[in-house]
């Protein structure tokens, strides 16, 4: 059987603070193939978080590895793009500016000047944001703020784009918007993404699976759905479709149902 | 369960008509607009201008009538406005006057000491920003040092310049580290506290970029900092203008502080009371110009 793209293999994440040890993840395995859009989905302080920072580097793994493409993963690195939860634009730069710094990075001796100017342009056209590309982030609402995030993590040419709760703080319409974009993106490129999440419409509607993880602490892998739903997805369309209610039923009872157990 | 899908058809033309009604905005005819809105500016300004000035000036105007009636035309204690004016007029309208010695006018005095502060501050400004960031960003320079610090930044000003006089020896370098001493820890403990509330998304964009060191110190670290910083400085120049004038009355020599003890021995308070208006306008001014430099150093993303 050959490998998946990404693989977590027996993750198990203890913090030690002092003589207090607090066993967050368990005993995680999950394979995701290249060009799956995989959500994890689960109470807050079940460790989900915890989990994408392992995948990005950002945490080290107690027990057990990441591997992504063939390579153990030991630290950050921009094949793992992070959307973060708002906020993490530098309030000193321009919109573009931010962009171009991580294209600078990345691709510094790889494109010329020129090139990396056009690369950063193009990303920010994909997240419709070349129009306020000389403004800061102070300036633009949520909405756009994280659309930059998107465009500065998609201009790593990640292997993987990990996205933590990316859509958490924005309110409902601006969340559909940015959700719709999201998906538009992900046909045309067809990245790998990882996706936390607490909206279970916005996991429905996004990912080819559904990871659910149990309470914390010692958090696992509770269940993986599936949802049948054809690609393209159209919101609307799929308000009345048969198969989405059933995915979000089921994913709802494993919520709440489910949680005294 | 089936809910009848909700119909959006009818919403449309009412969003339509909003496109010729905001075209014609964009299209008016330019050479009537600017000169109309030029006008109003101009006014808006005139009227802001206003709302700043007349204020103070007015309060001042009325202490000034208060501090008359107070001090009438006793010859003793504390001299009335028009005393003021009246024996102290060369000072006040000529400034620039040399007569040698330290018989100047009151801008010499005040640009000694300026550039004293300039000296001195200058270089509390570099250590305590190095001196910050260091403290901020290690666990044991912070544990090794913070106490001290905290400690030795409530020493008075003036408790230095006796052992700086016997280190140096000198009038002019014991000056200096009076204000060096003075103005570094605000400086230090403010830049400790900007770097160690950086927020986690910032490193973390830096690791997942797999930043430099060098690279983090010059994009993350020290724009983050940056208002930090200026709200140290700001403090810093406002404690070191506090310490000259203290310690040019002990130094003797040029300044404005020992032209303030000079004329207090020869009795001409007049005199000390002009020279008071210009230490605190030159303290005012220093603040002022600070404040200006982290707006435009941080592009006023800072400074609240």
């Amino acid at each position: 059987m050959a490998k998946a793209y990404l693989s977590i293999e027996g993750v198990g994440v203890t913090f030690q603070k002092g003589s207090a040890r607090s066993e967050v993840l368990r005993d995680i395995n999950l394979q995701v193939d290249q060009g799956e859009f995989v959500s994890i989905i689960g109470h807050s302080g079940c460790g989900k978080s915890t989990l994408l920072n392992v995948v990005a580097g950002l945490i080290p793994v107690t027990t057990g590895a990441v591997i992504l493409d063939r390579e153990a993963v030991e630290a950050p690195g921009p094949e793992r793009a992070v959307v973060f939860q708002i906020h993490s634009l530098l309030p000193w730069l321009s919109v573009r500016e931010n962009v171009s710094l991580a294209v600078d990075k990345v691709f510094r001796g790889v494109k010329s000047d020129a090139e990396r100017k056009a690369w950063t342009e193009h990303n920010l056209d994909l997240v419709k944001m070349t129009h306020a590309m000389d403004k800061r982030p102070s300036e633009i609402s949520g909405g756009m703020k994280q659309r930059v995030g998107i465009a500065r993590a998609l201009a790593m040419q990640p292997k993987v784009l990990l996205l933590d709760e990316p859509f958490g703080a924005l309110d409902a319409l601006t969340r559909a918007h940015l959700q719709d974009s999201v998906m538009e993106i992900q046909a045309t490129l067809k990245n790998t993404v990882l996706m936390i999440t607490h909206d279970v419409d916005e996991a429905v509607l996004l990912s080819d699976r559904i990871v659910m993880m149990t309470n914390g602490p010692r958090a696992t892998i509770g269940h993986i759905l599936q949802p049948d739903l054809e690609r393209p997805r159209d919101r609307l369309g799929l308000a009345e479709s048969p198969a989405y209610m059933h995915a979000r039923a089921a994913v709802i009872e494993f919520l709440y149902a489910r949680r005294a157990a | 369960m089936t809910f009848p899908k909700p119909s959006f058809s009818e919403a449309e033309p009412v969003a339509a008509p909003l496109k010729p009604i905001q075209a014609p905005a964009e299209s008016l005819p330019p050479a009537e607009e600017p000169r109309a809105s030029r006008f109003s500016e101009l006014g808006r300004h005139s009227r802001a201008a206003a709302a700043a000035i007349l204020p103070p000036a007015v309060t001042l105007l009325v202490l000034m009538v208060l501090w008359q009636v107070a001090a009438g035309d006793s010859y003793t204690g504390v001299p009335s406005p028009l005393r003021i004016w009246t024996e102290s007029k060369d000072l006040i309208t000529d400034p620039f006057f040399d007569r040698g010695g330290v018989d100047k006018g009151l801008f010499w005095h005040v640009l000694t000491s300026l550039s004293r502060v300039g000296v001195g501050f200058s270089l509390s400004a570099v250590c305590g920003v190095l001196l910050g960031v260091l403290i901020g960003a290690n666990l044991w320079a912070h544990r090794g040092l913070d106490p001290i610090f905290q400690v030795l930044r409530t020493v008075p000003p003036l408790a230095w310049l006796p052992i700086s006089l016997a280190a140096f020896q000198q009038a002019q370098p014991s000056a200096l580290f009076v204000i060096f001493i003075t103005s570094i820890w605000p400086i230090i403990i403010n830049t400790a506290v900007g770097v160690r509330n950086i927020p986690d998304d910032y490193r973390n964009v830096a690791r997942v970029l797999r930043l430099s060191p060098t690279e983090y110190f010059f994009k993350i670290l020290l724009p983050a900092t940056t208002p930090y910083i200026f709200t140290g400085l700001r403090i810093g120049i406002g404690m070191s203008w506090l310490a000259i004038v203290a310690s040019e009355m002990l130094l003797g020599g040029v300044g404005v502080g020992f032209f303030i003890w000079d004329q207090y021995n020869s009795g001409r308070i007049s005199d000390i009371v002009v020279a008071l208006a210009w230490v605190g306008l030159t303290g005012f001014f220093l603040d002022r110009i600070v404040a200006l430099a982290g707006r435009i150093v941080s592009r006023g993303s800072a400074l609240s």
